[in-house]
């Protein structure tokens, strides 16, 4: 077993060592290594914005201050609320693993616009820069959602934090213009639109909204910017401004956004769940055309954060019945993935259990969604803890579970390396495991009437307050094993076989890692994406 | 769907005189445009002002921009947009329209 | 293990990396154009929203904008739509001098239309109307709203110009060098789709802003 990095040991030229040295990783247009870039650099960010929030939970021990002050606290989860969605949530499945397999599995060399690519990713950089000094000079306290008419008069500087969005939103377009293009353009002659597999619809899909809804927010930040500090009155009241407004503009993207953020992960949940069932998928069409159903229903319920806003009832009331209908396409896919495992031969490789842990958070997820999207139980749940409960089940457990799972399912094909089962699966139950404590106490604290984004609280709240961030201890324990036994395996794994898995689309066809131009010759493109073969990797 | 292989003209040459004929239209329009809005009409001024630009929009975007001559994707993506983007108004002014 | 399908043909049709592919990268320019209706669309959104608060007062302040000049500039605008779609029909036909004295002019009309509405926002501002003045802080909140977005809007769209016409420069470059021709035209083509997209906010913001008085 070696112990050099595990590129030089592989099959020549794979992405990875065809161009040596950091000036070619930082000019490089090759899909592959961009991923690598994007996930090298999202994960310490990851790791700083959850740290924020093991700090905060911290402080939430007990009622009263422990070691944070108010101000401390609103601008600890303002931070780790902007890194989490706009570094690590929004961009990370597309940016890592869309930009990594989108070419791969539909027999292309690379993505329509390389150069674009690198360009997305320098974007991500100089938003991942303008965010950390905005921390460092004096961080936002306004909640990443940066409302009206708070965050064109509150002291600490907001101009950093949004430009770092704005730029970031550059990113998100960038990537999902380069992927609608590909995904028209660069498709194998043989590859219909039908015979792809289902993550392509889902990136494809996802591409629209990034394209279609981030100026929204874009324009909207810089409007905010305007007021701020030209003086020119859009939102102010005094003015003749409607805060209102703001909202509206905001959420036209920041709903949309989290389909963004679920989408893709829905579709990498297609390509594992029939890989670890040994079984085609069930549905193949209606879980393609749901992906598209999302995006669209999804454009139009923005609303149901609004609720108590003071918008009109009729408003009210029309958002609150569309918001009812996004949660069908959503329903249909699990359906469908529960009948893809039913009589399947069902293989708990680490992917899989990451993937059925999915299932059931973001099921829970989901169904608390539909509570608050009743309208008149939302009145009441509306920015306490129920929320901030509801949308953890669905990013974390639901987007950041599968982002996991895609690292475990396609760590093998991207590095060359297979990291220790036992130990991710122990890390696996470990997140279980916190991730539940941390999150259903919060679930019935904000029930029961505790407050979001506050940080002290009443002392009947105390016990759920305790529990949860006794959870959260375990649940970044349970992280960074993960991410060490990953990493661990760059340099101590065992080399890891073309398709340790058994996969049936293309990237499990071309070698490991993958050459510069993804496939030597032409793609094999003889079997459907779902067709499996018969050996099953053992371990 | 796009069609693939080496053609590398997407849509017939388009005859000079088209162009000139549009662009008469489009300034017989403005003209159209900023002569009615002299006439003191309250309410439907902002509806003729949108119609009209939304007739100058469809000449510049079929002509100009070549959708009329272009494959079908195109018309699809733009009006897929334009849906999304009325639906984005509409929805907001179910709120104002109800305030 | 091993390479999977290691046959050794190569596909002469697949539009790979290095292929020249018109359509992908008109397929990504709409794209693009897609984000500017988006961006200008929410601006358009704002004012729709106090278009229909405050009404009276917005009539009252686009009484004050000159519709003449507002006019010419409209008149600039569609005529260099013209000359920028000619630019692309002749290069088509390999008329390449031709091409490039019409993106010439393109790029004048911008100049003028750019020239005039600074005197425009000149003239505003020697009258001390501009954003927090104390003249704009004393009127209704309706034109205070008006203003505003008349400045983000049309100053906005500026920019868009003045981008719109950098773009132009380079195309021509590229014209020039004759790394644009009749054969690869994407580049000509893409540049003349921002234009008129610069055009087409034009297009609705000039009634909006100037006749509804």
């Amino acid at each position: 077993m070696s112990s050099q990095p595990a590129a030089l040991c592989m099959p020549w030229p794979n992405y990875l060592a065809a161009k040596p040295g950091i000036l070619s990783w930082l000019t490089t247009t090759d899909h592959k290594r961009i991923g690598v870039l994007y996930l090298v650099s999202m994960m310490p960010l990851f790791l700083v914005a959850a740290s924020f929030a093991v700090m905060f939970r911290l402080e939430l021990f007990s009622p009263g201050q422990q070691f944070l002050t108010n101000d401390q606290y609103n601008r600890l989860l303002t931070v780790h609320g902007v890194v989490m969605i706009f570094l690590f949530i929004i961009p990370g499945i597309p940016a890592v693993f869309g930009n990594f397999f989108l070419p791969i599995l539909i027999g292309a060399e690379d993505v329509a616009f390389p150069r674009i690519n690198l360009t997305s990713w320098y974007c991500y950089v100089a938003g991942a820069i303008l965010a950390l000094v905005s921390v460092a000079v004096g961080p936002p306290d306004t909640g990443w959602t940066f409302y009206v008419p708070y965050s064109v008069q509150t002291h600490p500087n907001v101009l950093l934090p949004m430009s770092a969005a704005f730029i970031l939103g550059w990113s998100s377009i960038l990537t999902g213009l380069n992927f609608v293009t590909t995904v028209h353009r660069l498709r194998a002659k043989e590859m219909g639109w039908f015979e792809m597999p289902l993550f392509i619809w889902a990136l494809y899909a996802t591409g629209w909204v990034q394209i279609v809804a981030t100026p929204v927010v874009g324009i909207t930040l810089v409007m905010v910017l305007l007021e701020r500090y030209l003086g020119i009155p859009i939102f102010d009241p005094a003015r003749g401004g409607d805060p209102i407004l703001y909202q509206h503009m905001f959420w036209i993207y920041s709903h949309p956004a989290v389909y963004i953020m679920v989408l893709p992960a829905m579709g990498v949940v297609s390509e594992i769940i029939p890989t670890f069932s040994r079984k085609r998928i069930f549905g193949y069409k209606y879980i393609a055309f749901s992906s598209i159903a999302i995006a669209s229903i999804g454009s139009l319920v923005w609303g149901h954060h609004m609720f108590t806003s003071g918008m009109s009832d009729f408003a009210r009331i029309v958002f609150s019945f569309l918001t009812f209908f996004v949660a069908v396409p959503s329903a249909v896919k699990v359906f469908n993935w529960l009948a893809t495992m039913y009589k399947g031969s069902i293989y708990l490789a680490p992917p899989m259990v990451w993937t059925l842990m999915f299932i059931f958070l973001f099921s829970i997820g989901g169904l608390t969604g539909l509570i608050n999207a009743s309208l008149s139980l939302d009145v009441h749940l509306h920015d306490t803890s129920w929320i901030v409960s509801h949308f953890h089940f669905t990013m974390f457990g639901g987007t950041g579970v599968i982002f996991f799972a895609a690292l475990h399912y396609w760590w093998p094909k991207m590095f060359g390396r297979m990291y220790n089962h036992r130990v991710a699966h122990v890390a696996a139950v470990l997140f279980f495991c916190g991730f539940l404590t941390t999150y259903i106490p919060l679930f019935i604290a904000g029930a029961a009437g505790m407050p979001r984004r506050y940080a002290d609280y009443l002392p009947e709240y105390t016990i759920y307050h305790r529990i949860s961030t006794i959870g959260s201890w375990f649940l970044f324990a349970s992280l960074l094993l993960m991410l060490g036994n990953l990493i661990h395996a760059l340099f101590k794994g065992k080399p890891a076989p073309t398709d340790p898995w058994g996969g049936a689309t293309l990237e499990w066809r071309t070698a490991t890692p993958p050459p510069t131009l993804n496939f030597s010759g032409r793609p094999d493109l003889t079997r459907g994406p779902y067709e499996y073969p018969e050996q099953v990797y053992n371990g | 769907m796009p069609t693939q292989g080496a053609q590398h003209r997407d849509h017939q040459i388009v005859p000079y005189g088209v162009y000139f004929k549009v662009w008469g239209a489009l300034m017989l329009l403005t003209i159209v445009t900023v002569s009615v809005s002299y006439v003191n009409m309250k309410n439907v001024k902002v509806f003729t002002a949108s119609l009209i630009a939304a007739v100058k929009g469809s000449l510049v975007v079929l002509y100009f921009m070549h959708i009329r001559f272009e494959q079908r994707i195109y018309a699809v993506m733009i009006l897929v947009v334009l849906i999304t983007y009325a639906i984005f108004i509409g929805l907001t002014f179910v709120d104002y329209w109800y305030r | 293990m091993g390479n999977a399908g290691a046959a050794t043909t190569h596909d002469t049709h697949s539009h790979g990396v290095g292929h020249y592919d018109p359509a992908a990268g008109k397929i990504g320019m709409w794209l693009f154009l897609f984000t500017e209706v988006l961006l200008f669309g929410t601006l358009f959104i704002a004012f729709a929203v106090y278009l229909q608060k405050y009404r009276f007062d917005f009539r009252e302040a686009s009484g004050h904008l000159d519709k003449l000049i507002g006019a010419t500039n409209t008149g600039i605008l569609l005529t260099s739509s013209l000359t920028m779609a000619l630019a692309i029909a002749v290069l088509e036909r390999s008329r390449k001098r031709l091409s490039l004295m019409l993106s010439a002019i393109t790029i004048l009309c911008a100049v003028a239309f750019l020239v005039i509405k600074s005197f425009e926002w000149r003239a505003k501002f020697e009258h001390d109307i501009y954003p927090k003045s104390a003249t704009m802080l004393q009127k209704p909140v309706g034109e205070q709203m008006f203003y505003g977005l008349y400045f983000t809007m049309t100053g906005l769209h500026a920019l868009h110009v003045i981008i719109g016409a950098v773009v132009i420069v380079f195309a021509m470059v590229l014209v020039r060098t004759g790394r644009t021709n009749a054969e690869r035209i994407t580049f000509l083509q893409n540049t003349g789709l921002y234009w008129h997209l610069v055009d087409l906010v034009w297009i609705f913001l000039f009634p909006l802003f100037y006749l509804i008085g």
